[in-house]
């Protein structure tokens, strides 16, 4: 099909960037492992949630040296554990989540933390708190009539 | 036929449009006080009184505006091109198809705004399982999308009996865009009707027990990527074949124009894991592959971009332009018709470039579910369609009612354009800078427990409410403007299709190979999403029972 010598350069310069930013994100996501969270398959009841392990006992544990697993259950309209999570500047946490009722989010502001959590599924997601404070976890998709009100919060020390 | 002399619309064609131009404007202005109100709330203005909720506005915001309005409008609009370009007027199955789709499809919208407003489906337009909204509520759906499916037949079978009757000949370039967009609604919907009637209503009846989430959030994510090329592809129907004309210039190149439409086609479907990206259940490599498909839509972008402004250039230097950007003082900014799609497409510039960054594979973490998405879809589908959308309706319902639009009324159309620019520009740009920043989308006024992060995104709320109260004068002015044009002086007005440039090459005939590009957009779409859904129909998840979390 007979194109315009100027659309020709158009085109070039501009599918040339294109293939280059798909293979930088190919590269990421592959060779690097910086990829999208939660390839894992990982069924659950949803409506076992409470007897299922580990979600029958939600909670934050030390599993190595500055490194933790918080495993959480997403409801309408809250997180559990209930008790406050503390870990010290500088920690790996590991979270397992899923929900015990209808889709939630789960995003922490200020970080690259922002995964769905869909009921039947578990989402794992990583992420070191290098900065001490009081970081916000509050749920990002609309699930219901408080679900601007869905939070818990994470204290890095 | 005599040059100096305007054609009449055909006047029963003429009732069809105008049926759906109005419904899509009434559609405007209800979503419309419900997003204002909606602003005014997460701004913390205002408290809604108690029968209220902010769910059920922001659910009859996102119904009415992004598939009401949009789906009458397109309808209307493509009918009365297709009358126009296909032999002058329509068939008279043509019409009947039209107004079996307009009524089924009105049916379904007042069945759904009543279950809406009566507090019984509060699940956004969205409408994510396992909350379960009354069956009604996903009947009307189903109306409104089996009413698009009739009207959409009486576009093809225009087409049919025209190609037909001119074998050999190369169809008008409107109509040939009209059956696209339509074949891309046609099969785009079968994933949300799959959704809804096999898995949604049998469930909310409470015929089965439960249904398979990640399932029904793919097959609708099947239908709504492509759903936001159904809202675009009319608008490039204005800029492409309308435009030229209005400006008194001609069409870059038909044969271009044709390509860029069938990439549309191809690349707007097997697209829909990139609105999963952050989800459990679906592997990376399916994510990548998606993504890359999804992001095969800037070339035709790029296409685009390069032969509008090219109409502009070769029209500007043909009447003595000089310099690089002589050209760009003989457009006629002082001419609604043409000032409201063109800042619909210089938005569209800053709008697309937001897109890219949302189906960035893994960075989508930084902007997914935030406001910075909401501020995405206001810059698409709220301003570049939807301003091209209103500088139609300045010619489109003169021409079809025996009118002509005055002076007076262009200058209101241009302060309208001018007004939804300001609004836009203040609640988008704020939706985007606090999406940055994390505040989640959808949600209601809330300040968690006074959390520093969620302090910091208040100014940015209420400057977000301001935008959308200047959006809402915007609204009124529209709507005045369409009751005004119903009213204008009676006169003849053309109806605006614009001509090939001489100096272009003809069209290639196998753009108009139906047969191979619906191959093309099957395979396509087997290799894309054939192994996904395996896994997923013969996955062990348990299903969920519904919930009514509202």
């Amino acid at each position: 099909m007979h194109m315009h010598r100027l659309e020709k350069a158009w085109l070039t310069i501009g599918v040339s960037m294109l293939a280059v930013f798909l293979l930088v994100l190919g590269v990421m996501t592959f060779g690097r492992g910086i990829a999208p969270p939660n390839e894992h398959i990982h069924h659950i009841d949803p409506t076992k949630v409470s007897e299922t392990p580990p979600f029958d006992k939600p909670q934050l544990t030390k599993i190595g040296d500055n490194l933790y697993k918080a495993v959480m259950v997403a409801y309408a309209f809250g997180y559990d554990p209930q008790e406050q999570m503390e870990i010290p500047a500088g920690a790996t946490v590991h979270f397992e989540i899923t929900s015990s009722d209808v889709v939630h989010g789960f995003e922490i502001p200020g970080t690259n933390v922002n995964v769905m959590v869909t009921p039947g599924e578990v989402s794992h997601v990583s992420h070191t708190f290098d900065k001490p404070g009081e970081y916000l976890i509050l749920c990002n998709e609309y699930c219901g009539i408080a679900h601007e009100m869905m939070k818990t919060t994470l204290v890095v020390k | 036929m005599n040059s100096s002399k305007i054609a009449t619309f055909d006047r029963n064609d003429g009732r069809l449009v105008i049926a759906h131009i109005l419904f899509a404007f009434g559609a405007l202005l209800i979503g419309g006080i419900a997003g204002m109100l909606q602003g005014m709330v997460k701004g913390g203005t205002i408290t809604l009184p108690a029968n209220i909720g902010y769910y059920e506005l922001l659910t009859a915001h996102g119904v009415l505006m992004a598939l009401i309005f949009t789906t009458y409008f397109i309808i209307g609009f493509l009918y009365s091109g297709v009358s126009n370009t296909l032999g002058g007027k329509l068939l008279p199955l043509a019409r009947k198809f039209g107004w079996w789709g307009y009524s089924l499809m009105s049916v379904g919208t007042l069945i759904g705004v009543v279950v809406i407003l009566l507090g019984k489906a509060s699940v956004l337009y969205t409408f994510y399982a396992p909350m379960k909204a009354s069956p009604y509520f996903y009947i009307a759906l189903a109306l409104v999308v089996i009413g698009s499916w009739l009207s959409g037949f009486g576009i093809f079978y225009q087409y049919v009996q025209w190609r037909k009757g001119n074998k050999g000949k190369l169809s008008p370039l409107f109509a040939y865009m009209s059956v696209i967009t339509m074949l891309l609604w046609q099969i785009a919907t079968i994933g949300v009707a799959l959704e809804v009637v096999v898995q949604l209503i049998p469930w909310s009846f409470g015929w089965v027990e439960t249904v398979n989430v990640v399932l029904s959030r793919t097959l609708f994510w099947f239908f709504g990527h492509p759903l936001v090329y159904f809202w675009l592809l009319p608008a490039y129907i204005c800029w492409y074949v309308i435009i030229p004309k209005i400006i008194g210039g001609k069409i870059f190149s038909d044969a271009l124009a044709r390509m860029s439409f069938i990439l549309f086609l191809l690349f707007s479907i097997p697209v829909g894991f990139h609105h999963q990206l952050m989800e459990p259940g679906i592997s990376h490599f399916w994510k990548f592959l998606q993504v890359v498909l999804t992001f095969m839509v800037v070339i035709p972008s790029l296409m685009t971009a390069f032969s509008l402004f090219a109409t502009f250039e070769l029209h500007g230097r043909s009447k003595g332009a000089k310099g690089l950007f002589g050209w760009l003082k003989f457009l006629p900014w002082t001419d609604v018709r043409f000032f409201a799609p063109f800042m619909g497409m210089l938005i569209f510039i800053p709008a697309g470039a937001g897109g890219l960054i949302n189906a960035s594979n893994q960075m989508n973490a930084v902007v997914h579910n935030t406001l910075w998405v909401t501020g995405h879809f206001h810059l698409t589908v709220a301003t570049s369609v939807a301003l091209t959308f209103f500088g139609i309706a300045y010619w489109l319902i003169p021409t079809i009612t025996g009118r002509v639009l005055t002076p007076r009324l262009n200058k209101l159309g241009i302060i309208q354009t001018l007004l939804w620019c300001v609004g836009m520009f203040i609640m988008s740009g704020s939706m985007h800078i606090v999406g940055l920043l994390g505040s989640p989308r959808r949600t209601a006024y809330n300040v968690y427990d006074d959390h520093p992060d969620a302090i910091l995104w208040m100014p940015y709320h209420v400057a977000m409410a301001v935008g959308g109260i200047i959006l809402f004068a915007g609204v009124v002015l529209i709507i005045y403007n369409i009751i005004s044009l119903m009213r204008a002086p009676k006169g003849e007005t053309e109806y605006p299709i614009g001509e090939v440039s001489e100096a272009s090459e003809p069209t290639p005939r196998f753009l108009e190979n139906w047969k191979l590009w619906i191959t093309v957009a099957v395979i396509l779409i087997v290799i894309a999403y054939t192994i996904p859904f395996i896994d997923l129909i013969g996955n062990t998840t348990p299903g969920s029972p519904g919930y009514v979390t509202w």
